[in-house]
């Protein structure tokens, strides 16, 4: 990182309220360490993966309060932010192998009452860092439709920004878990190929070959392994 | 022209525009290189083969091995902790089952040790990030499991064992490639949504180096999926999660086994004692030591820290001199240099092309020989040169559109479109620039097939552990591994609680011995490790910092 201000463009970012000078063009958290901060919290896979560091934050002389991740959003100047880095939701504990257990909408009502309070706001489709369409997924509930929810909500990193968010404290986030749960387990057929592989398994089909291979010489291996055939189309 | 890219990389645009229905046509296959040149190309062009890169360990169980140097540094340091500052007498956590590392590997340990029958609350999850903040989640492209017709087991076997150079534990790669259908059923037990095609049925994806489609995929979301879903059934099990809690130092007995660790609490600073029967190393691998100054696509924990402790307390390591760099990391813009740009793209038809328009590489080499030469041709002078001075070749990511149909791309890759939205590029209608970036450890704690190391009472499971991938980890198969040797680990570890082991006294013996071999090597005194986490602070602040008690 250049640190000679001369030769780069700087924004004032504020951190907290206390302002930075910082180059920009830097993600939040590169701005941030820029700036001297030693991050513990806050942050984590730095890939736009593990929902760690939302980050709430209005620029100067705008009025909207906006959140993004700050390991991918850039700064803009006069940034104001505050980062989120938990978020009290509850989530329910189950057992997903449980009998009454379906791809059923009862089911996420029954654990998850409170999507009834969805007063279709939209406010968590507008703070999402991943522009889910979060509302969609609440909504798909109530319409017995839990495929959908588990679809539009595929992506979620699980920030909790959209349950902050929410007037009707409707934990979304952990709501989607159990609906993705729900449907791979029990809306999903089991696999035919995997199913039967397992069974050649089981029964000591590839015992032979693996004893086979395993007992080659290097040189055998390699062999082996330079001519074998590539079965990609 | 785009405005995406600075106008000076116009003409090269366009000339990856030009051949493009050309190189839609060709195959491939024919550019694939002869096995016999590899080594040829990696000596000369892989990170690997840059001796001065490496230097020898002076002390410990691998006292002579070659490593690279940001390796060797860390484990010629010191203790952070003095043995005369903590009380281990006092024990703040006993369990059956102490697991440092909340990532793929240690998640699914504690599930499985549950399954075996420990009771959740005797098993202790210890996670310096948040529980699955860890590379495991970062996993875009698939996990392998021979399910499909023309595919068996044998031949994962034999793809793992020649794209590890044939360095590969066999007992570990049996193991990896046998149960690799089985740790897909169990996702699909457990809820994990994989691709499935218009029937239903499971898709599978090719993967650098294999021989057969192997890869299930969710999205370009695979591990974020597997972790969201596993750490989803620990928190359904009750299984204790200590966040933002890093294990600092092993603890051992006076017989020299492992009871246990050390802990050191992130936000107060304090120290925890843990005593168990069993210590299973989740900790992950080594990316943010940034090896060669790369950029990588780790998360911000990878730092080695479970190598370190387990190497004072004994533990082999193996296959240290192999770093594994993925061939696509982002080069281009600035700000996401070195992520991950997931080799699914190139399973899916993307192709690697030089500044002039034209493929040089069979897409799908294994990882380091596809890395070593995207290498070649930059310093052949066919790369694209960044405005900051890195190359770059071009990823022909409108391919993916052209050849499986509008749509494929974002279907496939929402992650990746998400990342270059961002900057206003546009995967599906621009090509993306690419260079190898520093992605994973393919030696580590050397295990057996019981995930046990060379140290009584430690386990060690997923990229900490070395020895599954030989000098060269196959696609798809880190994911696969941290379920495997995960699952394994925690019906080990179970095990071992049906065994009368009584741990007594808890010591850091291990680590005063490790302190006078520094002594007598003559180490120098200020280097202290593990590291925790990576420095990224700007310079004018760690110039004036003072360390003030408040």
């Amino acid at each position: 990182m250049n640190e000679n201000e001369q030769d780069q463009q700087m924004v004032w970012l504020f951190v907290l309220d206390r302002p930075y000078k910082v180059p920009a063009g830097l993600t939040i958290q590169d701005a941030m360490e820029y700036a001297g901060y030693k991050l513990t919290r806050g942050v984590g896979c730095r890939g736009g993966f593990c929902g760690a560091c939302a980050t709430v934050y209005r620029i100067e002389g705008q009025y909207q309060l906006k959140a993004d991740l700050a390991c991918q959003k850039v700064v803009e100047d006069g940034m104001h932010i505050v980062t989120i880095p938990f978020t009290p939701a509850n989530k329910k504990q189950y057992d997903i192998d449980a009998p009454d257990m379906k791809a059923d909408a009862g089911i996420l009502l029954s654990y998850y009452p409170m999507v009834a309070r969805c007063v279709s706001c939209n406010r968590c489709n507008n703070i999402c860092p991943q522009e889910l369409e979060v509302m969609e997924a609440m909504n798909a509930i109530l319409q017995g439709d839990v495929e959908r929810t588990a679809r539009l909500m595929f992506d979620c990193i699980q920030c909790g920004l959209c349950s902050m968010r929410c007037p009707g404290e409707i934990p979304q986030f952990h709501i989607a878990q159990l609906a993705r749960r729900l449907w791979g387990k029990y809306g999903e057929s089991p696999d035919q190929m995997l199913t039967k592989r397992l069974g050649e398994i089981t029964a000591g089909k590839f015992d032979e070959e693996y004893d086979t291979i395993m007992g080659a010489g290097r040189e055998e291996l390699q062999a082996m392994y330079d001519t074998r055939e590539l079965k990609l189309a | 022209m785009a405005e995406a890219y600075p106008s000076y990389m116009s003409d090269s645009i366009r000339k990856v525009e030009a051949s493009r229905s050309q190189r839609l046509q060709r195959d491939l296959t024919e550019l694939k290189m002869p096995e016999e040149e590899h080594d040829s190309l990696l000596n000369r062009y892989h990170p690997d083969y840059r001796t001065e890169q490496f230097a020898e360990v002076r002390v410990g169980p691998n006292k002579g091995d070659v490593m690279p140097r940001e390796i060797v540094k860390l484990l010629e340091a010191y203790p952070t902790v003095r043995p005369e500052e903590v009380n281990l007498d006092e024990i703040d956590y006993d369990v059956e089952v102490l697991i440092i590392g909340g990532g793929g590997g240690g998640t699914v340990a504690a599930l499985w040790a549950v399954e075996q029958g420990i009771p959740p609350e005797k098993v202790l999850i210890v996670t310096k990030l948040r529980h699955g903040d860890a590379n495991s989640l970062m996993a875009q492209g698939g996990t392998q499991a021979a399910t499909a017709e023309e595919d068996s087991p044998v031949q994962h076997y034999l793809d793992t064992m020649g794209g590890g150079h044939f360095e590969n534990k066999p007992e570990l790669v049996k193991a990896l490639t046998e149960e690799a259908p089985m740790i897909i059923e169990w996702h699909r037990e457990l809820g994990v949504m994989y691709d499935r095609d218009e029937n239903g049925n499971m898709m599978v994806f090719p993967g650098g180096g294999s021989s057969r489609k192997r890869l299930h995929c969710a999205e370009d979301y695979t591990g974020m999926e597997q972790m969201r879903v596993i750490r989803d059934q620990v928190r359904n099990l009750g299984i204790p999660v200590l966040e933002f809690t890093p294990a600092i130092e092993l603890l051992t007995t006076p017989e020299g086994a492992v009871g246990g660790a050390l802990l050191w609490n992130l936000d107060t600073h304090q120290y925890y004692v843990v005593r168990a029967k069993t210590t299973i190393l989740s900790t992950g691998g080594f990316g943010r030591l940034h090896i060669q100054g790369f950029p990588t696509t780790n998360h911000y924990g990878a730092t080695a820290d479970g190598l370190v402790m387990a190497y004072r307390a004994g533990a082999k390591l193996r296959d240290m001199d192999s770093v594994q760099y993925h061939p696509t990391g982002a080069a281009y813009p600035q700000q996401i240099l070195g992520l991950l740009i997931t080799e699914k793209i190139r399973g899916l038809g993307g192709q690697p092309v030089n500044k002039e328009g034209e493929v040089f590489v069979f897409p799908l080499e294994p990882r380091d020989v596809e890395a070593a030469r995207l290498i070649k041709e930059c310093e052949d002078g066919k790369g694209m040169e960044t405005p900051y001075g890195v190359q770059g070749i071009w990823l022909d990511t409108p391919l993916i559109d052209a050849i499986h149909g509008e749509g494929a791309f974002a279907r496939a890759f929402p992650s990746i479109a998400r990342l270059y939205k961002r900057h206003d590029i546009d995967p599906t209608e621009f090509p993306i620039l690419v260079y190898p970036t520093l992605h994973y450890q393919n030696g580590g704690i050397e295990i057996n097939g019981n995930t046990e190391s060379s140290t009584q009472g430690l386990l060690a499971a997923g990229e900490v552990s070395g020895g599954v991938h030989g000098k060269n980890r196959l696609m798809g198969n880190s994911t696969l591994d941290y379920n495997v040797f995960g699952r394994r680990a925690g019906i080990q570890a179970a095990e071992r609680a049906q065994e009368s082991i009584e741990v007594g006294e808890l010591t850091l013996d291990h680590a005063r011995r490790y302190t006078a071999d520094l002594e007598q090597a003559g180490i120098d005194k200020s280097k202290k490790s593990p590291l925790i986490l990576p420095e990224y602070r700007g310079k004018r602040t760690l110039n004036r910092l003072l360390d003030f008690p408040l």
